[in-house]
């Protein structure tokens, strides 16, 4: 570390690195705690029965969930594939 | 009625028993009756650190099955006529406490105490859970460090949705920050999370900072709460915490590192 170096400040402090480390993870952790417990299963049954009738793979469906202060609100999205001749 | 405080965090060893005692201790010198609960079944401390612990004779589990009064379990401090200890049992496991059991002690307790100091468990088990169930008031102690915020933002989750308050509709738990083990001077060096930066991720209203202090480990060596160490930084940091939760007006202490360039050359700690 050269002389310069030692007077430099704008170095990343390790308290700046936990602070941004935190707030990813407690906004993460945050939507999934307040998220209801059957979505899991919620979302892999209905990719069963949509998997029935159209050949879609796991990632094309999401599920999420979202509350404001009145309402809750279960949003579906399923991605179909784009060629028509894979459906049966 | 009894206002119900429980002094919780998630993490273990972040203060929470010495924030129990030193609440309760300045919650009754300001003239309140006041009970301090240890709800750590299995591994109680609070007598220990309360400096009662050669004279547990009946506990909390005790009184809950029925094989002691109240009045037998209650321990009367030795510095205040105003503060009585209910201790934890130490033979028994987490699972003696029954909501049911735990809800009629406080009950019970409400009708003769002004404050119900509880002194949570770690962890988010059984012991955890109903030692903020009945809860006004929440002390969520947190250190300046990463795995205490995470673990005190999942307790935040956990009151505002487990509790009886949130069961029943009423008013939520009202949620207070402490931080604890403060160091401004490694705050200053960019070494340690800040007071704002631990109050912009849990968005918590804060009710006071305790230092990193000497005369914590000195009060539990003599098992006397750090607040009746009146010229202590720590017993200082917990008085103004009392008074502030009790309306009174006192600015913010203990946050801006006040050492001089002589006392870093000198005052080392």
């Amino acid at each position: 570390m050269s002389l310069l170096d030692y007077f430099k400040l704008s170095k990343t402090s390790s308290a700046s690195l936990a602070k941004e480390r935190l707030q990813i993870l407690v906004a993460h952790e945050r939507v999934s705690t307040d998220q209801p417990s059957y979505l899991p299963q919620l979302q892999k049954e209905l990719l069963e029965v949509i998997q029935k009738y159209v050949n879609v793979d796991k990632d094309a469906i999401s599920v999420s969930f979202e509350q404001n202060d009145h309402q809750e609100t279960l949003e579906l999205n399923i991605t179909l594939p784009e060629d028509q001749t894979k459906r049966f | 009625m009894a206002r119900i405080i429980v002094v919780t965090s998630g993490k273990g060893g972040v203060g929470k028993t010495t924030t129990s005692a030193a609440i309760a201790m300045g919650l009754a010198k300001k003239g309140h009756k006041t009970a301090v609960i240890d709800f750590d079944v299995g591994l109680r401390n609070l007598d220990l650190i309360m400096g009662c612990e050669r004279r547990v004779v009946y506990d909390f589990i005790n009184v809950i099955n029925g094989e002691a009064s109240l009045n037998q379990a209650l321990i009367k401090d030795k510095n205040c006529n105003m503060l009585y200890i209910l201790a934890a049992s130490q033979t028994r496991d987490k699972d003696a406490l029954s909501q049911e059991g735990v809800g009629k002690v406080l009950e019970e307790l409400s009708k003769d105490f002004k404050y119900i100091v509880c002194d949570s468990p770690a962890g988010i088990e059984r012991g955890a859970h109903l030692a903020m169930y009945f809860a006004d008031d929440a002390f969520v102690v947190t250190n300046p460090e990463v795995s205490s915020v995470r673990d005190s933002d999942r307790m935040l989750g956990i009151l505002s949705s487990k509790s009886r308050r949130a069961e029943e509709n009423k008013e939520p738990i009202k949620e207070y920050l402490l931080l604890t083990r403060y160091s401004p001077e490694r705050v200053k060096l960019g070494e340690m999370l800040s007071v704002e930066d631990v109050q912009e991720i849990l968005s918590l209203h804060l009710l006071g900072v305790i230092p990193e202090s000497k005369s914590v480990l000195n009060a539990s060596n003599s098992g006397i709460p750090v607040i009746l160490d009146e010229k202590s930084d720590a017993g200082q940091a917990y008085a103004d915490i009392v008074a502030r939760y009790l309306g009174e007006n006192k600015p913010h202490r203990f946050i801006d590192d006040k050492k001089g360039f002589f006392g870093k050359l000198f005052g080392g700690k």
